[in-house]
């Protein structure tokens, strides 16, 4: 406070108050944030905006499958083992092999192969069906081995982590068809800064869902 | 130029009343949605707690209203323990979901964030109108979790969803508590009255409230990250914005985990799994898989279901609080004329308390039978936000230091609240010690302090940021007549209310019991019980002055200019009151801090921050201060 009153040094000096000098927070470049151009012009689009976006949504997933996680660590008392479907190792690799295509469909838009993006997007799309088939025949295993929905905590969580995965995942299954139905409306065109950035972010959460499901998939495994 | 023009009208004004004022995709008008939904829901949360004192006063007393109302809930006009815990369950629902969660950041925040930092708007305005419309529906379900057990007919609207879902058992709504305690909240119909359909609705309706605020957070995070206007650091924002900014990070951290947990104890409640139900349950002089209507069930744990709510309940408190703070220090600054003392500091503050909310939960849990090292650790983080609370309350006691201030409504709301946040958070210190908390934990103190700390404090808040942007939302005063009337009564009110709730709960009384005359040692502590129900009458009673001053002034208020309350922040740049797209196509430029008051050489004693040295009158004489 004795500055703002006695100072009178401060009160030539040339300055711009409180916070970074202008021009320029943080004092690099006009803005900052990624909305203005360097001479300070409006841009009507902002690849930063998707990206700050899946990132703030992938936060909110996560804390929901770290609380449903810990119920699960704290509801297994080593009573009831169930054994694991053989068909959710064939899920695991599954989905892990479609973020391997997927990032070769961003590699390709990346080349500007138009072609081959939607190729590689229409193998994962095929791959993220299988994955969701191969969780529904786990559960029928699930239930052939008399592992029911309702029973132990343990025995439906196996039901409700692949439940609440598949349906982020079928989350990312429209994000897919979104991108295709995208990149068929303009094929010809030349790569617009909106469809790269609407391709990384559905990339992030595709191999965000297939990180989760591998730590899903490790916690009913080796915690029984 | 033209580019720049073209960029700001992302989408054009609308004009018919539909897309205008109900499915707006206008920031400013989904925030006064918020605002006028909150208003609502206060007005069913008030009426709630006036029913209450009423029962606790003078029990026994025949309210024939009631019964012509609730025919099962209060027969014969007198209200039974279960209409009372279920009064008890939707009031704190509706209170701390509707109103201090709205308000404060949908409403004022989603009105005057983007303004304040210079946007046209939101990130997404489409998400931004859903996270409104969804939070709407979770208030529609919540009335129905109210009526759907007390009145045959609507019992069977939703018989359709399941035999859990068949209400009319004869309470009116819920009774587990706001916190919906398992294992009882799990069971089902068979826990007894007030476990049965109306629990499903009220639990759905806080999945439905989860997702809603979710998308608001979002919205938040990505609007002030991402369209801050030229010049608009992050150490330039207002309090207010950074105040926001936190609260979103909140809400976007704590309701994915009670929407996990609504989920769970969802599929307990109507597919018979276990989450949160152990083994060898007896309740209702029934043993769990004895009885058709109470199926077996093992394996769960009710803990876990305290664990995953307070670890949303206690940030939730904050997310009711932060909000307040963020206006209290904008309003102080702006009638004190002087900065705000410490903005650095008020900023890591606010942050500091954001961070430290999410690793005290177990204080809400300390009579769990949790362990005694657990005890002391949620102790210890438990005291230490007392710290960076410390620093919000000296940091605007400094900014009041020496200055002349300003005694608008909208100051002493402020003020208010200042006062409310210090007498409610020093109790915090004494129950946050688990050694105390053991003793007083179901007492009245803990309704006294929470009350006074998140409740009225964040209310207050809200009132302060009402009477003080009212003129830019509508373009014309709230009353300040009938505003300090109507603070004065309030504010002497509420301390009236609950100051005596600590005396009470030293004494032992017990909360949410319907009636106190039974018991001996409580006999002596009656009058107090009266006179804080009188207090309330009259402070409820103050409120109505309060709706109608809001009514009577959006059509006949003194009307105000662009800047009537000399400030310096963006919204008062602009016209009053804001054009749809904020700044009529040009978005402003920032030159300096949110608030350069009093700065020494300068002519004036406000500089705004779209202000450039230039245009300063008097020159190049000034100088911003360090804060």
């Amino acid at each position: 406070m004795a500055t703002m009153v006695t100072s009178t040094k401060s009160v030539t000096k040339k300055g711009t108050g409180s916070g970074a000098k202008f021009p320029g927070p943080n004092g690099k470049k006009p803005g900052g944030n990624g909305w203005h151009g360097d001479d300070g012009s409006r841009r009507k689009f902002s690849p930063a905006r998707y990206r700050i976006t899946m990132w703030v949504v992938l936060a909110a997933v996560i804390m929901m499958f770290a609380a449903l996680s810990s119920v699960y660590i704290m509801s297994v008392h080593g009573e009831q083992r169930v054994a694991m479907p053989h068909m959710f190792f064939a899920s695991t690799g599954i989905i892990l092999f479609s973020s391997w295509t997927l990032s070769r469909a961003k590699r390709s838009l990346q080349l500007e192969q138009s072609r081959r993006y939607v190729n590689w997007l229409l193998v994962t799309l095929a791959l993220g069906l299988a994955f969701l088939s191969s969780q529904l025949i786990g559960w029928k295993e699930l239930k052939d081995a008399g592992v029911y929905f309702v029973g132990q905590p343990h025995s439906s969580f196996f039901y409700f982590f692949t439940a609440v995965h598949g349906a982020h995942l079928l989350g990312g299954i429209f994000l897919l068809v979104f991108l295709l139905i995208k990149s068929s409306m303009n094929i010809l065109k030349p790569e617009t800064e909106k469809r790269n950035a609407w391709a990384a972010v559905v990339a992030l959460y595709w191999h965000a869902m297939g990180a989760i499901w591998v730590w899903l998939f490790l916690l009913l495994l080796v915690l029984k | 130029m033209s580019e720049t023009h073209e960029g700001v009208h992302r989408h054009p004004a609308p004009t018919g009343f539909i897309r205008k004022y109900i499915f707006s995709l206008d920031h400013k008008v989904i925030g006064i949605q918020y605002i006028i939904l909150a208003l609502a829901a206060v007005l069913v949360g008030m009426i709630m707690s006036l029913l209450m004192r009423l029962q606790l006063s003078w029990p026994g007393t025949n309210w024939p209203i009631l019964e012509t109302f609730f025919p099962t809930g209060a027969p014969g006009g007198l209200m039974t323990p279960e209409f009372y815990l279920s009064l008890v369950t939707m009031h704190g629902t509706i209170m701390v979901f509707f109103v201090l969660t709205t308000a404060p950041q949908g409403g004022f925040g989603n009105y005057f964030l983007p303004i304040q930092i210079g946007a046209e708007d939101m990130a997404f305005p489409v998400l931004n109108m859903m996270s409104f419309w969804v939070t709407f529906v979770g208030f529609i379900v919540i009335l129905f979790a109210i009526v759907v057990e007390g009145n045959q007919s609507i019992g069977q609207w939703f018989a359709a969803l399941g035999p859990s879902f068949v209400g009319g058992s004869g309470t009116v709504g819920p009774i587990g508590g706001w916190t919906g305690y398992a294992p009882l909240s799990a069971l089902g119909k068979v826990a007894g009255p007030g476990q049965g359909a109306g629990m499903n609705f009220w639990v759905i309706s806080i999945a439905i409230f989860c997702v809603g605020s979710l998308l608001g957070a979002l919205n938040f995070i990505t609007t002030l990250l991402n369209m801050r206007t030229k010049g608009m650091s992050l150490m330039r924002m207002p309090l207010t914005c950074w105040a926001w900014f936190t609260t979103a990070v909140l809400a976007l951290l704590s309701f994915p985990v009670l929407l996990g947990g609504g989920i769970l104890l969802l599929l307990d409640r109507v597919a018979g799994t276990s989450f949160f139900i152990p083994g060898g349950l007896y309740v209702s002089g029934l043993l769990s898989g004895s009885n058709p209507n109470f199926p077996l069930h093992t394996g769960g744990s009710p803990i876990l279901w305290q664990h995953l709510f307070w670890f949303f309940g206690h940030p939730e408190v904050y997310i009711a609080i932060l909000p307040g703070m963020g206006a209290t220090s904008h309003i102080l600054a702006t009638f004190a004329r002087k900065p705000v003392f410490g903005y650095r500091a008020m900023v890591f503050a606010i942050f500091a308390i954001g961070l430290l909310g999410f690793f005290v939960w177990g204080h809400h849990m300390f009579i769990s039978g949790m362990s005694p090292y657990s005890a002391v650790a949620f102790s210890i983080l438990t005291l230490s936000i007392g710290v960076p609370s410390a620093v919000k309350t000296f940091n605007w006691l400094g900014t009041l230091w020496g200055s002349r201030i300003r005694f608008t409504t909208a100051m002493l709301f402020a003020l208010g609240f200042v006062s409310l946040f210090v007498a409610g958070g020093i109790s915090g210190l004494i129950l946050g010690q688990s050694s105390l908390d053991l003793a007083m934990h179901d007492t009245y103190i803990v309704t006294g302090h929470f009350h006074l700390v998140m409740g009225v404090a964040s209310i207050f808040g809200m009132f302060a940021a009402l009477y003080f942007w009212f003129p830019k939302m509508f373009g014309r005063f709230l009353g300040e007549g009938l505003g300090k009337f109507h603070f004065w009564i309030t504010f002497i009110g509420v301390y009236c209310i609950f100051m005596p709730m600590h005396i009470m709960g030293i004494a032992g009384m017990p909360r949410r019991y319907s009636q106190f005359t039974e018991y001996e040692f409580l006999k002596g502590l009656h009058p107090l019980v009266v006179f804080v129900s009188v207090a309330a009458i009259i402070t409820i009673a103050t409120q109505f002055v309060f709706y109608f001053n809001v009514i009577w002034s959006v059509f006949k208020g003194k009307k105000a200019g662009d800047n009537p309350w000399e400030a310096t922040t963006l919204e008062w740049n602009t016209a009053t009151p804001p054009p749809h797209d904020n700044f009529a196509g040009i978005l402003p430029t920032v030159y300096r801090g949110p608030y350069e008051f009093a700065v020494p050489g300068a002519p004036r004693d406000f500089i705004m921050q779209a202000e450039a040295d230039s245009e300063v009158p008097g020159g190049n004489g000034h100088n911003g201060h360090k804060h």
